[in-house]
């Protein structure tokens, strides 16, 4: 069957669509249609892939305007009367083509306060954590840095405030570390002052388009909230935080 | 032409190639031993082939069953690996692994856990215990970010999407190494004392294959390019199901736990072949009527395994045979079905991503139908040569870890016995070369002819005004491997292998990338296609030279193992002449203590490995 895929050709200067009109057999992928015209038609275009099994998060980019993993995009979802358009997600910025410079989400994963396991907790075979404690923490480390969620907050898509939040990524990230059962570390203070927690207005767009379908908002960011009304004690907010203890 | 003194050039003591399992952990090794240490990667940080395993790490923890014991461990990887596996290799990643794994969680990793709180562990094939620490099915995931998480604190250089071209020698010794910026295209020379290659395997020289585009066998080439000998490379393993149906995902692993599970392989005719292929030295331990397969299933402990169990070469081997009889399924493999023997509930429990992956890259609902499956090109055991205890190949300053090295698996691997492998030979690669470059003080020379040489045969490909697309050159490989170098070997078709080879190198000579050298795959593609090519030629010639079947390696003219056959591994390296020389290897025992262990019975090493935990308790 054949499609009409406009893809974006450009780098950050300038650039546009364009249009490739290509066969697709059945059963392809978004990912695969890339392929297919990057060897026929289009040598040098640039993308992002590795696993083509929705594992390493590489291949993000947004099909008809909305955060996908184009190996995860099926061609059977469009119908070949539109055309489809794949463009590279919009919060960062282009370097070629589909790929785009995601090198600020490495630099806010350093400035976060690295495991610190409390020794205590060990005896002679190991660390002794049982599976009801690790299971919510487990759900964050499912994360496979697709950057999907950074891509579609707010925050950073439409606000551009990168100076003063980390996104959901980090937040859940900070939540595997506050929430972990070894760690002594305290991260708190600098969850809301320095990773800005309270620019996160618990829209769940981002939860809306984890491919891990991990409870990012509800699960991460909310009991991170909490902590942080718990620790700086405010009489309305913690009315609606519940009053929980800081806890790990 | 570009004057190499304007090259950017940054200087390290040591410059670790591959930021997977094996290359991030001989980083951080290198910088805690004091080194200026930097890492290259062809992707980003945390996008390395290592993310995608999924059943476990192999460590005799004992902490599921407490009778498992480094010994055990270690027999079974020389048996699994048909006695090829190098002793002391094996020997350190057996008495190592169960450290590597409890420091992983000392840097944060978080493993499924046993009742009483420790790390819990599962059975693979071929473990004698429950060895695998795990988490669910994305145990790589767990370990690169562990790593990751943990290294960028500890002062090392990153350079991300920087994609290694050639090794610079001063005399005999490393010196340096050039690079390029994927972004940029613009060239970059690390100048440093001592090289790690943890570049993984090669896979991408097939058709049909579990592997990422970054397996293009870049550590196997660079090393051979620079005088080192590589090893076992006729040892190409194939898992006998991965998807083969869409297009899409032609390749993709299917857990063995699957079968593990219940599941069957049927043909077209409805047949569960795998009765037919039964091997001698499996009979006494293998179902032989589908009664007695069923009654395994619901637990009886007096029947036998289902044949679907056999080891992954066997099933490989018989699934290729049917399809090749015309018995396949439509898209050319075998049917797994697990839906008819297991409720519905219970597949979505013991197998959720199996379930997720079909359902949505195939539409495939494997609690109602069956799944189409076959054999996929996995795993390296071969690669670079290297000495057991410092991890150095022959060059000096040159060391390789993980798939891209050669020793531990011998003929074929335990599953889970790779992840180990990259935590304990990594570190020992990070230690190696500290203490190669202690001993090394003089100062090194970066030849600038060497480098103009790299730099020019890159850049020709995006200068020459018209050539051959790259796309299609890999294309033609893929066949040509995927036909004649495939999981059953013949002569005449490896020497056609061989012939096309010769062709397909003249054509790599010729390609022309369209287009600039910024973020530009097709250049990217056509770099990599010499690494394929050396690669492709090495396990050829190697599976040619070894005329018997064992492991991985199956020749149709040479059926089964030969005692003799067992005595050597197969090397191969650059001639004076510039052509690839091959040479059969003796193997040397370096201990016959080693070797009792091995050839020990299982319960006679059970009882001395008992006796052993009593003596330490008295004393
Ligand atoms: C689907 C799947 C499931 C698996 N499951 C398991 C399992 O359950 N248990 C198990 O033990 N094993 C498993 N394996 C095997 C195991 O995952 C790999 O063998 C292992 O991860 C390899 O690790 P590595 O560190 O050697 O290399 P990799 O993780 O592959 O990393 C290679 C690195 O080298 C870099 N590189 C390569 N060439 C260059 C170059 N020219 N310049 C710069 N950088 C370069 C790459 O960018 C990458 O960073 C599985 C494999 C697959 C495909
Ligand atoms: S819930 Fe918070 S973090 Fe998530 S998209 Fe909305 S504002 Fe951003
Ligand atoms: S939380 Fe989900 S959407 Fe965000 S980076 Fe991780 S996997 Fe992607
Ligand atoms: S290629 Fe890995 S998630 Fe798409």
């Amino acid at each position: 069957m054949k499609y009409n895929f406009k893809v974006f050709r450009g780098d950050k200067d300038s650039g546009g669509l364009v249009d490739y009109n290509v066969d697709v057999d059945e059963g392809m992928v978004v990912l695969d249609v890339i392929h297919r015209i990057q060897a026929h038609q289009a040598n040098d275009l640039a993308v992002r892939w590795n696993c083509k099994a929705g594992k390493c998060g590489s291949c993000s980019c947004e099909i008809n305007g909305k955060p996908r993993l184009s190996c995860m995009t099926r061609m059977n979802e469009f119908s070949p009367d539109k055309p489809v358009t794949v463009t590279p997600v919009k919060t960062f910025p282009v370097i070629k083509d589909l790929v785009t410079d995601v090198s600020w989400n490495y630099e806010q994963n350093k400035r976060i306060k690295p495991f610190k396991p409390d020794p205590k907790k060990k005896d002679a075979k190991g660390y002794v954590m049982f599976q009801e404690d690790v299971d919510r923490v487990q759900e964050f480390r499912k994360c496979i840095e697709c950057y999907l969620c950074q891509d579609v907050c707010h925050v950073l898509r439409d606000h551009d405030r990168k100076d003063k939040f980390v996104g959901p990524r980090f937040m859940i990230r900070l939540a595997s570390l506050e929430m972990h059962p070894l760690d002594t570390e305290d991260r708190i203070p600098a969850v809301r002052d320095e990773y800005g927690s309270g620019f996160c207005n618990i829209t769940r767009c981002c939860t809306d388009v984890c491919p891990e379908k991990i409870q990012i908002t509800d699960n991460g960011i909310i009991p991170l909230k909490e902590r942080v009304v718990d620790r700086y004690y405010d009489p309305i907010a913690r009315i609606f935080g519940g009053g929980k203890k800081k806890q790990k | 032409m570009l004057n190499p003194k304007e090259i950017q050039t940054i200087e390290h003591d040591v410059v670790v190639v591959g930021a997977g399992g094996a290359g991030l952990r001989a980083a951080i090794e290198c910088s805690k031993l004091g080194l200026n240490t930097g890492i290259v990667c062809k992707s980003l940080l945390g996008k390395a082939h290592t993310v995608m395993a999924e059943g476990g790490m192999a460590a005799a923890l004992g902490n599921v069953d407490a009778r498992d014991h480094w010994k055990i461990h270690f027999r079974d990887t020389m048996r699994g690996g048909k006695f090829l596996n190098q002793w002391r290799m094996a020997e350190l990643h057996a008495k190592e692994a169960p450290d590597r794994v409890r420091e992983l969680e000392e840097w944060g990793a978080v493993f499924d856990r046993t009742k009483d709180g420790y790390i819990s562990q599962r059975n693979f094939g071929g473990h004698r215990y429950p060895r695998l620490a795990h988490v669910g099915d994305r145990t790589g995931l767990e370990m690169i970010r562990s790593l990751q998480d943990y290294g960028i604190h500890q002062g090392i250089s990153v350079h991300m999407e920087c994609t290694a071209l050639d090794i610079i020698k001063d005399g005999e010794k490393v010196s340096g190494l050039v690079a390029y910026w994927r972004e940029t295209g613009r060239f970059i020379v690390f100048k440093c004392k001592a090289i790690i290659l943890a570049t993984g395997g090669a896979g991408k020289a097939w058709k049909i294959t579990s592997n990422s585009w970054e397996y293009t066998g870049d550590g196997y080439a660079l090393a051979y390019e620079a005088g080192a000998e590589l090893m076992d490379m006729e040892f190409t393993q194939f898992h006998p199901t991965g998807m083969v149906w869409p297009l899409s995902v032609k390749g993709i692993l299917v857990t063995e736990g699957v079968r593990g599970d219940g599941g069957i392989l049927l043909n077209n005719k409805g047949e569960r072949f795998m009765f037919k292929y039964i091997p001698e030295k499996f009979a006494a331990e293998t179902a032989d009527t589908e009664e007695e397969a069923n009654r395994w299933l619901k637990g009886d402990k007096n029947a036998r395994r289902p044949p679907e169990l056999l080891t992954r070469d066997v099933v490989a081997r018989s699934i290729n045979n049917e399809v090749k009889e015309g018995r396949g399924s439509p898209h050319g493999g075998a049917f797994l079905d697990i839906a008819s023997r297991v409720p519905a509930e219970a597949i979505k429990r013991k197998l959720p991503s199996m379930y997720h992956q079909f359902k949505e890259l195939a539409e495939v609902d494997i609690t109602k139908e069956p799944m189409e499956v076959g054999p996929t090109l996995h795993y390296f055991m071969g690669g670079i040569r290297v000495d057991h205890d410092t991890q150095m190949s022959r060059v000096p300053g040159l060391f390789a870890a993980g798939e891209a090295a050669a020793g531990l698996h011998g003929a074929n691997r335990l599953g889970g016995n790779s992840l180990s492998d990259l935590l304990v030979f990594g570190r020992l690669a990070g230690v190696g070369a500290a203490d190669y470059i202690r001993k090394n003080t003089g100062t090194i020379n970066l030849d600038e002819e060497q480098v103009k040489i790299s730099v020019r045969r890159a850049t020709d490909i995006l200068n020459r005004e018209s050539g051959t697309n790259p796309y299609l050159v890999h294309e033609d490989l893929q066949q040509v491997m995927q036909d004649n170098v495939g999981i059953i070997r013949v002569e005449h078709e490896l020497k056609k292998a061989i012939d096309e080879l010769q062709r397909l190198k003249k054509d790599t000579e010729k390609v022309k990338a369209p287009g600039s050298s910024q973020y530009n795959p097709g250049w990217h593609e056509a770099i990599s296609l010499r690494c394929m090519m050396i690669t492709a030629e090495a396990v050829t010639l190697a599976a040619l030279e070894r005329k018997e079947s064992r492991g991985a390696q199956t020749r149709l003219d040479f059926f089964g193992e030969d005692k003799e056959w067992q005595k050597y591994n197969i090397v191969l390296r650059k001639g004076k002449d510039g052509n690839m020389e091959v040479e059969k290897v003796l193997r040397t025992s370096t201990s016959p203590e080693l070797e009792r262990i091995a050839n020990s019975t299982i319960e006679a090493l059970d009882a001395e490995v008992a006796a052993e935990k009593e003596n330490l308790k008295i004393s």
